[in-house]
């Protein structure tokens, strides 16, 4: 456990160093600009929001994949790569290309409703996109339920057939090979044998591992992939999403209560078993109880928060120190910047490896768990 | 946690859910099932294997060790026959010896004995020739004396002599 705890201490301490070296940056450029005429430190405020409000952007799901963007001679500013489809339900299933909303800057009309993409997110308005505000600067509009073709979507789509054509071809390359794989399936093949002798076997138990080996493959490699993707130019935060992350642990804690045995239950509704008398359990167990029924659903939460709040850090401390070679321009800051970004990305690689690692090894070991089966009274 | 919640997208959830469920079934299907049996079919295999190896190791041990026995017995049976022949030959000789020295003392006696009785009959013939000798020479010597009176005489005295000294 404390290997896991290093490394959400890693994450933290790499939000840490980011604030340190944003304030640091601020310090700097206010001392280096507070000479320079007035003009050119609000454009360094600019920037500095843009900075912000892009990385802001790049953690959540988007409604296109869009490649990369810049702005031209004419200073209009162009995106780079395709519209993906939006499907609302509204009263009815809508579905229209997100080509319409032009990136957030038009209003897309259908069936003589009107819809505008506000952060990200769709909002039903008038003809003229007006957003309504409460106090605390939050949009009131109506929210068509979006069950839209996100760019996150396509990337678990994309992952999804990787993972596939990839391990149904090292399936088939035992049948052709005499029992030994071949090409790509020589690198994973360990991986999965890692799984399951030192995952699933030591957590589970020799009786009951197999029962769980597909689940547990499946989310480890999956979010894997899905770390890894979000570190290639891409930069698609899917992992980072609370959704997804929301999902997978769903996932952990259905089949964990499913494939639950009598002494699973057992230990969350009468934990001390023998050892205290009834009497003493009617004055314990009010409070016990509880804790334990609260306990089933913390497991999992736990790995959702921690899978969700590793790969967003990570994802922030890469975009701002990038963020960061932009607002120093200098020959110093630069290119300091980016070997700080170059390191963190190293560290990066080894955090998705290791969130993935650590979300399988935390499911297998709730998965031990629920598959457990012993003497009651000798245990504890 | 209200940003977490703000943040949550039903849609995305959906679609996780739904296309995770049909890759978690159909890897389950088509790749987890088949990789898994194989490597437990291999694993199995090099187990039976390496078990077969110990049991050939084994009875390669046995063999030898057998191999090892017979040889030992054929060593001593040898070395049992060779003694024995030893024996015998030492046996023969001995008894051979002593035959032989039975007949030689056998051999010895007769000759001794037809020494012995060669002798008898040599000195037998000798003392009848000696007699016969001494008789001619004493008939001789008689003659001639008994020529004389007084040689005559003479002998008889001595005679006489020769009688009472026996």
């Amino acid at each position: 456990m404390h290997r896991f705890l290093e490394t959400d201490i890693l994450s933290n301490m790499c939000i840490h160093v980011t604030k340190f070296l944003l304030a640091a940056a601020l310090l700097l450029s206010g001392n280096a600009f507070a000479k320079e005429n007035e003009s050119s430190d609000d454009s360094k405020k600019d920037l500095k929001t843009e900075i912000k409000e892009y990385i802001a952007h790049h953690l959540k799901d988007s409604h296109d994949f869009s490649l990369f963007s810049y702005t031209n001679e004419a200073h209009e500013h162009k995106y780079v790569g395709f519209p993906l489809p939006v499907i609302l339900w509204d009263n009815g299933l809508k579905m229209f290309s997100s080509s319409k909303f032009h990136h957030g800057k038009t209003l897309a009309e259908v069936d003589g409703n009107y819809y505008k993409l506000y952060h990200s997110k769709i909002y039903k308005t008038d003809a003229v996109g007006t957003i309504n505000y409460d106090e605390e600067h939050h949009a009131t509009n109506a929210k068509p339920i979006d069950f839209s073709i996100t760019k996150s979507v396509v990337m678990i789509f994309i992952t999804g057939l990787l993972m596939f054509f990839l391990f149904r071809g090292l399936a088939k390359s035992y049948a052709k090979n005499n029992g030994i794989p071949t090409g790509v399936g020589r690198f994973f093949e360990p991986i999965v044998l890692y799984i399951r002798d030192d995952i699933a076997r030591p957590n589970i138990g020799e009786k009951k591992y197999k029962r769980y080996m597909p689940f547990l493959l499946s989310i480890f490699f999956f979010i894997w992939f899905l770390n890894i993707f979000g570190l290639t130019p891409l930069g698609v935060n899917v992992t980072g999403n609370i959704a997804i992350t929301f999902a997978l642990a769903l996932l952990t804690f259905l089949f964990t209560n499913l494939t639950g045995t009598k002494d699973y239950w057992m230990h969350i509704f009468d934990p001390l078993g023998d050892t205290l008398p009834w009497y003493g359990k009617l004055i314990l167990y009010p409070i016990l109880i509880p804790i334990e029924l609260l306990g089933l659903f913390i497991k999992p939460f736990s790995l959702l928060i921690r899978l969700y709040a590793n790969m967003q850090a990570g994802h922030i401390v890469l975009m701002s120190l990038i963020g960061l070679m932009f607002l120093f321009k200098s020959w110093l800051g630069s290119p300091l910047s980016f070997g700080l970004a170059f390191a963190i990305s190293l560290i990066e690689i080894l955090v998705a490896l290791l969130q993935a690692y650590i979300f399988t090894m935390l499911s297998a070991l709730y998965f031990g768990f629920a598959a457990v089966e012993h003497d009651h009274a000798d245990a504890h | 946690m209200e940003k977490l919640l703000e943040e949550f997208s039903l849609g995305l959830f959906f679609w996780q859910t739904l296309l995770f469920g049909l890759l978690l079934f159909l890897l389950w299907k088509f790749a987890w099932k088949p990789i898994l049996s194989a490597v437990n079919d291999r694993e199995e295999g090099i187990k039976d294997a390496l078990a077969a190896a110990e049991d050939a190791k084994k009875e390669m041990q046995n063999v030898t060790a057998d191999s090892e026995k017979l040889l030992k017995e054929a060593r001593a049976e040898r070395e049992a026959m060779l003694k024995e022949a030893r024996e015998i030959k030492d046996k023969l000789i001995a008894d051979s010896k002593d035959q032989a020295k039975v007949e030689g003392d056998k051999m010895i006696k007769q000759a001794q004995a037809a020494i012995e009785s060669e002798k008898k009959a040599a000195v037998a013939d000798i003392k009848s020739q000696v007699a016969n000798l001494s008789v001619d020479i004493a008939e001789k010597v008689i003659k001639e004396q008994l020529s004389d009176k007084n040689k005559q005489l003479k002998l008889v005295d001595d005679l006489l002599g020769d009688i009472k000294l026996n």
